[in-house]
């Protein structure tokens, strides 16, 4: 019996220790993506600034009202712009980021073509 | 003829990578975010800094009045600069100072208000910063003007006797 009840103890806590992995791993993948605007370059991750630090928190309290990673990153560009995140979207300001690899890729491909294959 | 087009080409290519960097030596790096105005203001419930008592931000804000939110903490100097400006704006009954405590020690701020004089008439407290996130802050001092509850104004940094005119002007 006592063996018993000292698994399902070790047990209970393990599974709790799991639970509150998982909640950080989800605020640091956030936290990742959202740009500190006191130390600039660096993430809220990686910043120790009073800022950051506060953003963590915000971050922590939007996940308990259950927002989902999304709207917490559409939550933070309604306040600070586009700017506050590393990964932005397609609009009018970034298309041009978004297309442009695509673009050269799409042009140095033709030119191989044109230069190797179609002269063969 | 394919030759010269190359050095051409070559030539062109390092006049834009000059002028590309040319200019950006020139353009701070620093990025503020862009003030966001007529944006709803938050809606929250927050500690006052005197009283203790717990309040709304709608018992805060009523409509058709002028509110000036100003972000502040003891131990930011430039918010020691700007205390003049706000004293002197506290003067004008068309306006109402709401102050907002960033992450301070309640026995320091209630020392710098008798110090240099309370503005406010009534003081928010933020202790861990994520009210005045909320707002679309990042540091001290910033100053929001408030009308109906949308942010008509956002100033970064401390008011200086320019903003002041300024700032009258709008609540005329």
């Amino acid at each position: 019996m006592k063996i018993f009840i000292s698994f399902v103890i070790i047990l209970l806590s393990l599974t709790f220790n799991n639970l509150h992995a998982n909640e950080n791993i989800e605020r640091n993948e956030i936290t990742k993506n959202l740009r500190c605007l006191i130390c600039q370059g660096q993430s809220v991750y990686d910043s120790d600034s009073d800022f950051a630090n506060s953003m963590k928190i915000l971050v922590d309290k939007k996940l308990d009202e259950g927002l989902s990673e999304k709207e917490i990153y559409i939550y933070f560009k309604e306040k600070y712009g586009d700017w506050i995140l590393y990964d932005p979207g397609i609009n009018k300001n970034t298309y041009l980021l978004w297309l442009l690899p695509i673009l050269i890729f799409l042009f140095g491909g033709a030119i191989i073509v044109k230069s190797f294959i179609l002269k063969k | 003829m394919k030759s010269k087009l190359v050095q051409y080409s070559i030539i062109l290519i390092f006049l834009i990578i000059f002028v590309v960097f040319y200019k950006s030596l020139k353009d701070t790096n620093i990025y503020t975010p862009e003030v966001k105005i007529n944006n709803d203001i938050p809606i929250f419930s927050t500690e006052l800094l005197i009283s203790n008592d717990e309040l709304s931000s709608t018992e805060i804000f009523e409509t058709d009045k002028f509110y000036l939110l100003n972000i502040w903490a003891s131990w930011c100097v430039p918010c020691r600069d700007e205390h003049p400006i706000l004293m002197n704006l506290s003067k004008n009954n068309k306006l109402t100072i709401i102050g907002m405590n960033y992450k301070d020690n309640k026995k320091n701020a209630k020392s710098f208000l008798d110090e240099l004089g309370n503005p406010y008439e009534k003081i928010i407290v933020d202790k861990n910063g994520t009210n005045s996130i909320e707002w679309g802050a990042f540091g001290v001092p910033e100053t929001f003007i408030i009308y109906n509850n949308k942010i008509i104004k956002k100033y970064i940094g401390p008011l200086n006797q320019e903003l002041l005119i300024e700032i009258q002007k709008i609540i005329k």
